[in-house]
């Protein structure tokens, strides 16, 4: 599992720990308050760091195994840091049969990382989705709430160039966006 | 965003009545407007700079202060998006550009004369209108009413067209059990896949005495190629809305929760939006309409989990816990979300409750067929030449759907089946095209009507490989706690991979059966019940193509990729269009010699084979 002070963003994780704490104060008191928690600290921390675990289990009074088994069942949730750019290929039934495959194998190439993993330039973090209900623009692929349509595997090499060169919007931004 | 110059509070019954009236005769609601799909897919393709484009275009002329642009829910064909149609005479533009808004603007808003070039053309004729295109006469939109119709983010075109009038008629006129009378004469079943009547659900959970009763929305559409939820949740929040609190005053609730997925940002946004709006308004929270009734609504959102659809996953999940479905009875009716009594309907259910009370139970019945009645939202998706969201009444037959609304098959090549209702469902061949679309009769050829999605393949897709698709679907997807789906699920998936790999053996197919029947009746939940229908459905009509991977090692449709090899022939004048198409560098070869393909490294997508002008690479 990793801690948050290793965490690539760069961000202040005390000033990020304290908000999270500010975020479980404000659930405390509503039921099933677990998952939305989680979901906030997802977005705080873009993966969910040891030390969230500890003090959401603390703070919640949840056993710590609780809150592992929860966050391992749902993939939304992330133990890893993720990219700065999270692409997820769509499976869905229309995608697959309009290639979606193919899009995904291009993308597994070009950025020589299999699904879940994250590229070594922390760029890119490679995951798949279950239908976006995007389904008459198929194949797609996203990339963050980025919406790809009509994807070839001709097309990776330049979709993934506009990210890289992509300079703007640190991730304390986007996270910040998110949870507003 | 949302202005909202009539923002009041809604006190009772007479002030919904006045306000509605004041909007329809407000400029906003009289105006001519210029409508502008902002459906999720549109909005991919480019919806929202098409609208800042009438906007700024529209700003020096004397147009500006008499049309309205305006943002609306699906339209519904996805893939002509941006679409984008003229109120004032019903032009129906599609797959419009920025750079097309200054042509609309000034020869057919201020000139009269309608932009040709942007129209939609059947069988090579142009059609202007919306309402004389096939894609949407051919449809009867119910439910989707208001989609296309009203701004999703305001509350006020909502209340203009009839909005809320259902919820003021019940808590005024009707007693709880009328409301559930009414529901149950009106036959409607519920859209999220059983189809069990939504009645006889409500009914039971109006008869416990339990003082706390919840009443929970299932927008988490996992199913892959379903999207009607999402339109629904995007275009139109507040019909779902008024039927949550319909149906709440029914069994006695007074709290209400919505699961929606969470890859669904934007309905979430949206869902939002109105529920904050009904509680300004009054229309939910403490005493609405000075009814005496109280209703108040949160939304859930789900985390990336295909089981949590499942009713009691869904429950369990809301409760703050892994997703895993719980042994049913006892029901949720019964013993539900925090063990409370619970009603738990999908969206485009409660998406038809405004309208069947204001129809009347019995003239709601009226459409659709003896045993399922209403209408149905399809995802039509696939080689379709038109994809996207289509209603008609339950019972329409299916040729009608993919050829006079979908135009048809968008390939060269013919059609070979339909897969509809998503991992739980299964294919229909050609022979059956004219089958009705209710519960019953998709029953009778091993598929379920689900919750309306509907994937039409081509003689492109392999049968096999789609059956290996749902099953590495539903074996990822399988929350692990029954081993019958668990370990049922993923013995399957080996099978069916080593029959496209050429590696199978006929006895396979006995085993695959033996296993289904399985795990069909030993799984606990509807997810590992079902689990095995895509495998049943194309095993019943195209066996031959299992046969076919079995004993000749061949895969007619070239997809399964152990089964098929690429190859560059003499032909070949070494142009190097195909080594600079490649995406894994496989090819190659000098310009003007010919090129070979690395076997190993090739990943069989097959962009070489469509890029080659010379027809020197075959695929067998």
């Amino acid at each position: 599992m990793t801690k948050v002070n290793k965490c690539s963003c760069g961000n202040d994780d005390e000033g990020l720990l304290q908000r999270l704490e500010e975020i479980i104060i404000s659930f405390k008191d509503k039921p099933g308050a677990l998952i939305p928690v989680l979901q906030a600290t997802q977005s705080l921390f873009g993966f969910i760091p040891e030390e969230a675990i500890l003090k959401i289990s603390e703070k919640l009074n949840e056993p710590l195994s609780k809150v592992y088994g929860v966050i391992t069942f749902y993939s939304f949730f992330s133990l890893k840091p993720r990219g700065k750019f999270l692409i997820r290929v769509c499976l869905g039934t229309a995608c697959y049969v309009q290639g979606a495959n193919e899009v995904l194998t291009a993308l597994k190439q070009q950025l020589s990382i299999d699904i879940g993993e994250t590229s070594a330039d922390k760029l890119f973090t490679l995951d798949v989705g279950r239908c976006f209900g995007a389904c008459g623009l198929a194949p797609i692929i996203m990339v963050n709430e980025e919406v790809h349509q009509w994807v070839k595997p001709s097309d990776v090499k330049k979709i993934l160039s506009t990210y890289k060169k992509q300079k703007t919007g640190s991730k304390e931004e986007i996270n910040q966006e998110e949870i507003s | 965003m949302d202005t909202n110059k009539h923002m009041q509070f809604v006190s009772d019954a007479k002030a919904l009545s006045d306000l509605q009236k004041t909007l329809q005769q407000s400029k906003e609601f009289t105006s001519d407007k210029v409508f502008i799909c902002a459906g999720g897919s549109c909005i991919t393709s480019g919806s929202m700079k098409v609208k800042d484009a009438f906007l700024s275009h529209l700003a020096s002329t004397p147009l500006n202060d008499c049309i309205e642009v305006m943002e609306t829910g699906c339209l519904g064909p996805c893939a002509l998006g941006p679409v984008v149609v003229i109120g004032k005479d019903d032009t129906f533009y599609q797959k419009v550009r920025v750079q097309d808004v200054k042509e609309i603007v000034e020869k057919h808003l201020l000139g009269g004369t309608v932009v040709e070039s942007l129209l939609y053309a059947v069988d090579e004729k142009k059609v202007s209108k919306k309402s004389e295109l096939p894609f949407f006469k051919n449809q009867d939109k119910q439910v989707l009413r208001n989609c296309g119709k009203i701004n999703p983010t305001k509350i006020a075109d909502y209340i203009a067209q009839d909005g809320y009038q259902a919820l003021c008629r019940v808590l005024t006129k009707s007693t709880p059990e009328q409301v559930v009378e009414e529901v149950t004469i009106s036959g409607l079943r519920g859209r999220g896949g059983a189809g069990f009547p939504t009645g006889t659900k409500w009914n039971f959970a109006r008869k416990s005495k339990d003082s706390i009763k919840y009443i929970l929305c299932n927008a988490d559409e996992g199913d892959p190629g379903a999207f009607m939820d999402r339109s629904i949740l995007e275009g139109d929040p507040h019909s779902i809305i008024e039927g949550m609190a319909i149906g709440a005053f029914a069994i006695g609730s007074t709290q209400g929760y919505v699961y929606v997925r969470a890859e669904y940002p934007l309905a979430v946004e949206r869902l939002q939006i109105a529920i904050d709006q009904a509680r300004t308004y009054g229309l939910i929270g403490k005493n609405i309409l000075g009814a005496g009734f109280d209703f108040d609504l949160e939304i859930r959102k789900g985390s990336g989990a295909f089981v949590c659809g499942e009713e009691t996953a869904l429950i369990t999940s809301i409760e703050g816990n892994r997703g895993e479905p719980r042994p049913r009875p006892p029901f949720p009716a019964e013993k539900g979300l925090w063990n409370k009594p619970t009603v738990l309907n999908n969206v485009e259910t409660f998406s038809n409750i405004p309208l069947l009370i204001n129809l009347g139970g019995a003239q709601f019945a009226e459409t659709g067929t003896e045993k399922s009645k209403g209408t149905k939202i399809f995802a039509l998706a696939g080689t379709v030449k038109i994809s996207g969201l289509v209603e008609v009444p339950v019972g329409t037959p299916l040729r009608k759907l993919v050829y006079d609304i979908g135009g048809g098959i968008s390939t060269h090549k013919k059609y070979k089946a339909a897969q509809i209702g998503g991992p739980s469902g299964g294919c229909i061949p050609a022979e059956h095209l004219d089958v009705p679309l209710d519960y019953e009769s998709l029953n009778k050829l091993g598929a379920i009507m689900g919750s309306g999605g509907l994937i039409v393949m081509d003689e492109s897709s392999c049968m096999v490989d789609v059956a290996r698709f749902f099953l590495e679907f539903v074996q990822d997807e399988s929350c692990g706690k029954c081993v019958p789906c668990r370990e049922g699920t993923a013995r399957m998936k080996q099978i069916v991979e080593r029959i496209c790999s050429g590696k199978g053996e006929l006895k396979d197919i006995d085993e695959l059966e033996k296993l289904a029947s399985t795990v069909t009746n030993a799984s606990l939940c509807g997810l590992g019940q079902t689990a095995p229908n895509p495998v049943l459905s194309t095993l019943r009509h195209f066996r031959e193509e299992y046969i076919e991977h079995i004993v000749d090692k061949k895969c007619r449709t070239a997809v399964c990729k152990d089964l098929i090899v690429f190859e560059i022939l003499d032909l070949c004048n070494g142009c190097q269009a195909c080594k600079k198409v490649c995406p894994v560098e496989a090819i190659h070869g000098d310009k003007k010699h010919i090129h070979n393909i690395d076997d190993d490294v090739c990943i069989r997508c097959g962009l070489c084979l469509s890029t080659c002008k010379f027809e020197a690479i075959i695929k067998y």
